[in-house]
């Protein structure tokens, strides 16, 4: 167990990452979503991850490549995984790192977003990692202050460095995701995980299908929506609301979290009906390739969207997925900060 | 006597069809001549139109003027700077002040603020007390004090049976209920509309399907009571439709449009460049929808489905949208863009200059039956009718620079877009309010 690697790097070699020198050809200044990568820079943030699971499998798993920035946590959610990984993905890169949450700060005082960004731009900020319950409001920030924005969640929107760690073990399993079929399954309306997915898996070549009852498909995503071919629309994806078709020959299997209150009647009928509909069981999961992998982003409602022997068993993949969860975001400080733009 | 002539412009009057270059004498705050080549009397002011359009004054249906409660966003006098600014000589204000204009002595009160101001403005009472939604107002007496219609605008009339009771009560008032078009069981805090935009980014959708509910319910209501329903700023496709058809059964349904649903998608609440805007200026209650709604406004308006064209001037303070856009305020500052994008519809062909007009004028006259007494005339350029008179450059281009704007509300999503189309002067009730020169 010791001896077992903490994050297993990319099966392909790893380009070595001079994390002591700046590089200078990384154009973006931020990380809000992973709409605006290429294949080639999601592919780059994954090498790059690689190479810091290296870095993470050493006796002593510190490197000084950040020393002397400081990283602001700006929590206006909890969060357990994403913030505590941030944190110390920050620190083992060597920066000063400070958490900042929605309580027992001014916010609580009822200080506005844009006045709590520009303190800390005047103390000194070189980056914010921000985790907000209003949709777009990184990119508020992004335009408010001079710091690098990285978005750790916003609302129902985008969840990039999650839609990252996910395709690092997409691909860790399986090399090159083109052709692969991928199965996300749950409350695709509210969630961030989803939509920043089906950016980066689409942009990787992968076939994505969205598996979820009706009330929780977005209406333009639905079967005979309106402007199916808008300019600003998501991927166009199959959308499908019978998991046991959807899943059959699927190589990834992704669960997604359902909020409890969802399952109380005004939505969908009841927890029962959703499990006994959408739940990620043996008998589903053996519809699919022998090979599938079982993702999910946490925090999981085991015995709702995930049978408990799913979610431990051999095809499971969730620990891996909070582990590679520090390498990627490692990964995306030292690009943001150290990347030149 | 205080004397106007405003000469050698080309007067378009859409009530009485007259498009020709006349001269136009005020005498008192009345139109006294209109006709070919008229001399001023000796001590007349004048005003030279060439090359402008005179038309009567606009008449906007729809403002939220913000006093009393709410000075920082607009004031009365603030508000109707930004009228004469934008054309309008008469504005209706919305009832949902702090406190509402939920009974008679709010309403006077906004009446005598109104006094002197650089418009003339008419009150809209609320249908319910606080406009809660529970208790009806005194409908009566709104209507007394001077209430041109109820509203509870902001907010639909959501409880069925008090919409029903409401309706009833006003069969024999001759005024309207002007209804905000939102079920709010179905649109549940949506902040934009319901589409490929809001999915893309992650906000709540309002659907267009809760416009369309309280259309086909304030439909039946109305009918069964015999009393009016006027539908406010639709925004959808379906409800227009469904607007056309309960018209073409002979019911007493009027209805306005905005001119940011003439012209605006939900597309600019993400915005055109590289990162997504997530624009506050563009959060509107009913939203921004898709370009297929915006053609069937455009059609509605064109056909006379839509009675008016009413701005829903919705003015706010900056903090108010300097925010989250879950966070942010509803609401477009609307009077002083108005005429260029009616006029820019005008200029693609969507909509002959006369329709164009009449949309801005007789047309919500006659939607609410204003024209009654000492406002007989209202909205025309008849002799004896009020001086309220506008300038009209219909091929003059400027940028929108909220600015400079007179309202304290600079939030609209078309700051910085060309428009074709300039108001040059306004005169409200024979008094010169705007000639196109800053202070």
């Amino acid at each position: 167990m010791v001896s077992e690697p903490m994050v297993e790097p990319l099966a392909a070699p790893a380009p070595r990452v001079p994390f002591d020198e700046p590089i200078t050809d990384w154009r973006h200044r931020h990380l809000l979503d992973v709409d605006t990568l290429t294949r080639e820079e999601i592919l780059r943030v994954l090498s790059t991850a690689s190479a810091m699971a290296e870095v993470l499998d050493r006796s002593v798993a510190r490197t000084p490549a950040l020393r002397g920035v400081t990283i602001f946590n700006l929590f206006y959610e909890a969060s357990t995984r994403t913030r505590s990984s941030f944190e110390l993905a920050g620190k083992i890169l060597g920066a000063d790192v400070i958490n900042v949450s929605g309580s027992g700060s001014s916010v609580e005082k009822g200080e506005s977003l844009v006045e709590t960004l520009n303190t800390l731009s005047a103390v000194g900020a070189d980056a914010v990692v921000m985790r907000h319950h209003a949709s777009g409001a990184p990119w508020l920030a992004a335009r408010t202050i001079e710091g690098h924005i990285i978005n750790a969640g916003d609302g129902q929107h985008a969840h990039p460095t999650q839609a990252l760690l996910d395709a690092y073990i997409l691909l860790q399993e399986f090399g090159d995701l083109a052709g692969r079929k991928i199965v996300i399954v749950g409350d695709i309306l509210h969630s961030r995980v989803a939509r920043s997915n089906l950016w980066s898996l689409t942009t990787l070549g992968a076939e994505v299908t969205l598996v979820a009852p009706r009330p929780l498909i977005p209406a333009s995503m639905a079967p005979g929506a309106d402007e199916p071919e808008h300019p600003l629309a998501l991927p166009s994806v199959r959308v499908e609301s019978n998991l046991d078709e959807a899943i059959v020959g699927a190589d990834a299997v992704m669960a997604l979290r359902i909020q409890n209150e969802r399952l109380r009647g005004k939505l969908l009928p009841s927890s029962a009906e959703y499990a006994r509909r959408y739940q990620l069981t043996a008998e589903r999961l053996a519809l699919a390739s022998r090979n599938a992998i079982v993702m999910h982003p946490g925090p999981m409602n085991e015995g709702v969207e995930i049978a408990v022997d799913v979610a431990h068993g051999p095809q499971s993949r969730i620990e891996a997925q909070v582990s590679a969860g520090l390498a990627v975001r490692m990964a995306v400080l030292f690009l943001l900060i150290r990347g030149g733009a | 006597m205080s004397r106007i002539l405003v000469h050698g412009g080309r007067v378009i009057d859409p009530a009485s069809g007259i498009d020709e270059r006349l001269d136009l004498l005020i005498i008192d705050g009345r139109i006294a001549e209109l006709g070919a080549d008229l001399s001023a009397p000796a001590g007349s002011e004048r005003l030279a139109a060439l090359g402008l359009v005179v038309a009567p004054g606009f008449v906007d249906l729809h403002t939220h003027l913000r006093e009393p409660g709410q000075e920082h966003k607009e004031t009365i006098a603030s508000g109707a700077r930004a009228a004469a600014r934008g054309g309008f000589t008469t504005i209706c204000a919305m009832p949902n002040t702090e406190p509402a204009m939920d009974s008679a002595a709010i309403v006077d009160g906004v009446l005598q603020r109104a006094q002197g101001v650089d418009c003339r403005v008419l009150p809209i009472g609320a249908v319910s007390k606080g406009r809660l939604g529970r208790e009806l107002t005194e409908l009566a007496a709104l209507r007394e004090a001077g209430a041109v219609a109820v509203s509870d605008d902001g907010d639909a009339v959501a409880d069925a049976s008090l919409a029903r009771r409401a309706f009833e009560y006003l069969s024999d008032l001759d005024i309207p209920l002007a209804e905000h078009c939102e079920d709010p069981a179905i649109s549940q805090g949506g902040v934009m509309h319901d589409g490929a935009v809001s999915a893309r980014l992650g906000l709540r959708g309002q659907p267009a399907a809760a416009e369309l509910s309280i259309v086909q319910r304030d439909i039946a209501l109305a009918e069964a009571a015999g009393a009016q329903f006027h539908a406010c700023h639709i925004s959808t496709e379906p409800a227009l439709q469904t607007i056309a058809d309960a018209q073409a059964r002979g019911l007493h349904v009027t209805a306005e449009v905005t001119p940011h649903h003439l012209f605006l998608t939900h597309d600019v609440v993400a915005g055109s460049g590289d990162e997504l805007l997530y624009d506050t200026n563009a959060k509107v209650n009913p939203p921004l929808r898709t370009d297929s709604d915006v053609q069937a406004c455009i059609d509605a308006l064109a056909a006379g489905v839509v009675d008016a064209v009413a701005t829903d001037h919705a003015p706010h303070a900056a903090i108010d949208k300097q925010c989250e856009f879950d966070a942010a305020a509803f609401g477009i500052s609307g009077l002083e863009s108005a005429w260029g994008v009616v006029n820019s519809l005008v200029e693609s062909g969507r909509l002959s200059l006369s329709d164009a007009i009449e949309r801005l004028t007789i047309g919500p006259v006659r939607a609410w039956n204003l024209d009654r007494g000492a406002l007989s005339g209202l909205g025309t350029l008849q002799v004896g009718a009020p001086a309220d008179i506008t300038l009209l450059s219909t091929d003059a281009v400027s940028r929108v620079q909220p600015a400079s704007w007179a309202s304290k509300g600079k939030n609209t999503p078309l700051a910085g877009r060309t428009l074709c189309g300039v108001v040059a002067a306004t005169i409200s009730q024979g008094r010169i309010v705007w000639d196109g020169r800053e202070q």
